[in-house]
This record gives structure tokens, sequence and C-alpha cells, in this order.
């Protein structure tokens, strides 16, 4: 993890500025700026409520899938607008990658779960599905327990390795950034350790914002920290100084207890 | 500190009541499948003596007794499938339009309301409209064409709510799975939407068939109340009399003098006909969904 004496090396991979964020009337995000750098951890906490989903799903704009969002301000991937700068929806989807609350693996086998992303950019070919596939579960330590029932229905996993599963999905498009939404929310404790684990593995090569509720869940996987509060954010930092000597009065307040 | 909350207990009332109400459900349930097995049990009853294959494959007569439905088996069949095949690809796209292009604005109410007025209109105000139009005015005559034709406006707005509502049913989450991953819209369609709506659909086409195999009044004014003499006979421009037609028919008409007995052979064809139709959906269901959820 990163800490507060060593200098950041990585370059910033999400630029976010003055971001608002409406849905119909209200105002869910307001003034929204911070950086996102790349190969890192970040964690967004905040009471139920706050905007902190909203915000995560600003990144992969899924919100526009189903409803009419208004956001201004501005959101930059590697310095490029992703409203505004001509990045098509669906490529950015393929780029930035979203792992839900709920395990939400299709009712298909282990197999084609995996392959589904693949097979949407055409690939075909026997062996090399293979190979993608096999990369996929191997990143997101699943390969070992299924290798040898991968055309079995994967709504028969448990939760736990249903995740992992939504994980190795997600990995098989090689995206640049993973967006997780309380990926653990819906696991036991042991199934939750692997996740974290597993998360420290894939930073060597992913961006990754991870939106928990957990406060000593932020505190292990990542290396920076954003405090959100009715749509504002109050304060972010590396997560070491966040958890030992925040800034604002009112982070202090969250992360020890005192509300929320 | 002792708690002010008094120790509660279910009242003996709340406990009766619950009881009284599972009894009343389960005999109006029961009441429900005696009527059926009566029903049923009749009709197969009255027409089990005239159940033999020489029923089945010989040509009705049009003065003398010992006619057979061969010809009309096969028409309501035909006409069955034909109308399908009409309205299912207008079926489905208007289902997938409004489920998943439509938004929730005006458009779509008055889509809607469209669909439920067409699903609404009585059968015998659309075979008038057939019969105008299409055997009239087009001079299709009474005819397979134009019973397929009217009797697949009737299918149409079934289908197309039994697949919105499929659609709708899909979990959302599976949708932003496929979005997530940068499918696009017609690819989650193609390959998460309708696979997870597939039983719904077909459970749906399914009854629709049934419907259409049982409608009459639709059929007497636009397919007709003669046979080709032709067997079996495939082209669209011929009359195309349907079991139910035959079972209309031969009752109000009188000349047929073993007119009830063809009546209660018929009537029992046609139920065990839609037994099997029922019995098929259940199995096609319980495959799919072994495949697809």
């Amino acid at each position: 993890m990163l800490s507060p004496q060593t200098p950041e090396t990585k370059p910033v991979k999400l630029s976010v500025r003055n971001l608002d964020f409406r849905y119909g009337e209200k105002k869910v995000l307001d003034g929204l700026s911070m950086d996102i750098h790349a190969e890192r951890v970040t964690a967004i906490i905040g009471p139920s409520g706050c905007g902190k989903s909203t915000f995560l799903k600003c990144f992969n704009r899924i919100h526009e899938v189903s409803s009419a969002v208004q956001v201004s301000g501005q959101m930059a991937m590697d310095g490029v607008d992703i409203y505004r700068g001509g990045i098509d929806q669906v490529d950015l989807r393929r780029r930035v990658g979203m792992v839900f609350q709920k395990p939400n693996p299709f009712p298909k086998s282990i197999y084609e779960n995996v392959a589904f992303g693949p097979r949407l950019f055409g690939v075909r070919d026997r062996a090399t599905l293979d190979g993608l596939v096999e990369d996929a579960l191997r990143k997101s330590a699943l390969w070992d327990e299924v290798k040898d029932r991968l055309k079995e229905s994967a709504t028969g996993m448990s939760g736990g390795q249903q995740q992992r599963l939504c994980i190795a999905r997600a990995l098989a498009v090689n995206p640049e950034v993973l967006l997780m939404d309380e990926p653990c929310s819906a696991l036991d404790p042991i199934a939750t350790a692997k996740i974290e684990d597993l998360i420290g593995e894939l930073k060597e090569n992913l961006t990754i914002v991870i939106v928990t509720h957990n406060m000593q869940q932020a505190a292990r996987v990542s290396d920076y920290t954003a405090f959100f509060w009715l749509g504002k954010l109050i304060e972010m930092d590396l997560t070491e100084r966040i958890f030992t000597t925040p800034r604002e009065r009112m982070t202090e307040d969250y992360i020890t207890g005192r509300f929320g | 500190m002792t708690s002010r909350v008094p120790a509660f207990k279910v009242r003996a009332t709340a406990r009766v009541a619950d009881r009284a109400m599972h009894l009343a459900l389960w005999l109006i349930a029961l009441t429900f499948v005696a009527v059926l097995i009566g029903f049923v049990g009749g009709i197969l009853k009255e027409g089990w003596s005239e159940l033999n294959l020489g029923f089945l494959t010989r040509m009705p007569e049009a003065l003398d007794a010992g006619g057979g439905i061969k010809p009309e088996l096969f028409n309501s069949l035909y006409l069955v499938a034909l109308s399908l095949a009409l309205a299912m690809p207008i079926g489905l796209g208007a289902g997938i339009y409004m489920a998943e292009y439509a938004g929730q604005g005006r458009a779509l109410r008055f889509f809607r309301l469209c669909v439920e007025t067409l699903a609404a209109t009585p059968s015998i105000v659309l075979a008038l409209f057939g019969m105008i139009l299409l055997v009239q005015m087009l001079g299709w005559s009474f005819s397979i064409r134009s019973g397929a034709v009217t009797l697949a406006l009737l299918n149409i707005p079934v289908i197309t709510r039994v697949t919105e509502e499929s659609l709708r049913g899909v979990p959302r989450e599976l949708l932003e799975a496929s979005y997530g991953l940068g499918a696009t819209k017609l690819q989650t369609i193609l390959k998460v939407a309708l696979p997870y709506a597939a039983t719904g659909i077909l459970t749906g086409v399914v009854l629709t068939a049934g419907r259409a195999f049982g409608e009459s009044a639709i059929l007497v004014f636009t397919a007709g109340t003669n046979v080709s003499q032709h067997f079996p006979d495939f082209r669209l421009s011929v009359p195309g009399e349907t079991l139910s037609v035959h079972l209309w028919y031969v009752t109000s008409d009188g000349t047929l003098p073993d007119a009830t007995q063809i009546a209660a052979g018929t009537a029992a064809v046609m139920i065990l006909v839609l037994l099997a139709l029922n019995l098929l959906v259940r199995l096609l269901d319980r495959a799919i969904r072994r495949r697809t959820r």
C-alpha cells in the first residue's frame, strides 16, 4: 500500500472536475473533483445515499442504458473527456469494466460466462477463446476450483465463486479500469477475504475504483480513500492518512463511527 | 429496567381467520378442479365411442351418416400454424419494441392502447372485418389465406403482450452485466434478454395456439364451412373448415343423421389436442429452463 513517505509515481488515469449529476430534479452529485491514479486502488466510502455508487457508474456511463441523466463538468480517462471527447459508450464500457453489488452471472455455463465478452467482439476461434477463458479465470483465482467443470452452470456456484466469476468475466475483455460496486456486500468473510486478496493482485496492471460501506475493507485494500457525504466529496487522501490523520472533522467522525 | 411493552399474544380470532381463509381458498380451488374434470370428462365420455381411426381418417359426409373429420383436423392445425407464422414476427417485434425501445413516454402509452384495443376486440368484429376486406373486397373468397390472416389479428396482440411482459421480467442485473462488458443494445437483447424470456414467450405462443385452435367465429366468416376434396391440400385459396367450425356447422345445420355423434367426437378430439398442446408446453418449458436459467 502506498504510504505518505513514498511519492506517487503512477500517472493519473481518471480525472474528474466539477462533476454534477442530476437525476430528474434531484442533484445527486455536487461539484466533485478528484484524480485517480493508474494501478492504484481508490476506495470510495460514505453513508448510504451519499452518491458513491452513482459516482462510480458515471465512469462507464451505465446509468444511461436505462434512464436519462444529466451530467455536467468533466470526467476524463487518459486526458480524453469520456462524455464529450468522442468516445463511444459501448467502447467505453469495454475499457472500463464493472463488478456489481450482487453477483450477476449469466444463467449459462461457467465457460460461456467468461467467453461472453470476447464473443461480443467477434472472437470465434475455439482455441483463442479457451485461452482467454483460462487466462481470465486464473487472474481471478478461480481456475483451480472450476477447471474440471467449465461446462456446469454458473448459477450453481457459491456466492463468492460467482463474484470471482463476474470479475473473470470483466477481465476477459481486457479492461483498463475496473469499477467495483460494494463487491463483497453479499459475501461471507472468507469469500470477502479472497476478493480482497484478488484486488491486491489485480492492481498490478489495472486501475481499480471500489465503493464500499465497510471501512475496514477500504483500509485493507485501498491506496487512496475518498469520503463522500450528501453528494459532495468531503475529503480524499492516501488511505493511511484518512484513517490516521484526516483533515476534516466530518471524516474523522465518520470513520470512528460517530455517524453514518 | 422493566419494559413497558406488554408480552403480545396472537389473538384467537386472528388464528381462526387465518385457518378459515386457508380452508375457503382450498375449497374454491377444489371446486375449480371438480368443474374442469366434470366438463372435460363429460366431453370425453360422450365422444369416446366415436374416437377411432376411421373417424380421424375419413372424409366428412354431407348427407349420410358415418362421416369423418380428416380434413377438418388438418385444416385446424394448418390454420393455427399459418396464423402463428404471420403473427409471430409482428408480435415479437412489437413486444421487443415496447419493452426495450419505446421508453416510458407517450409513444409507449399510445402503442399499448392500440395493442389492448386489438386484444379486446370481439372476435366476431374481426371476423366481419376479415370477411369484408379479404373475402369480398380482395376477392380471396372463403379460403385458408383469408382465415389465416384474420386469425393472425387475433394472435398478434396476445403475442405482443406476452413478449413485452417476458422481456420486462428479465432481471436488471443481467442486462447491466451485458452492457457493462461493452455489449450493444441489440447484442444484449439477442444474447441475454430473449434467451431468458424464451420460456415465457413460448408459453404465451402455445396458449395463443390453443385459442386460435378453438376459434370459430372468425373462421366461419373467412375460411368457410367447406373443405377441399383433395387431401392433404396445402393450397391457400381453398376453403378450410376447421374442427370448431365443423362442430358448430353439423349441430346447427341438422341434415346429418348422426350429427350428435359427430359433434361429440369432434369435441373430444379438440379437447385431446388441447391437452396435448398443454403437455407439450410443459415439456418444452422445462427443457428451455434447464438450458437458460
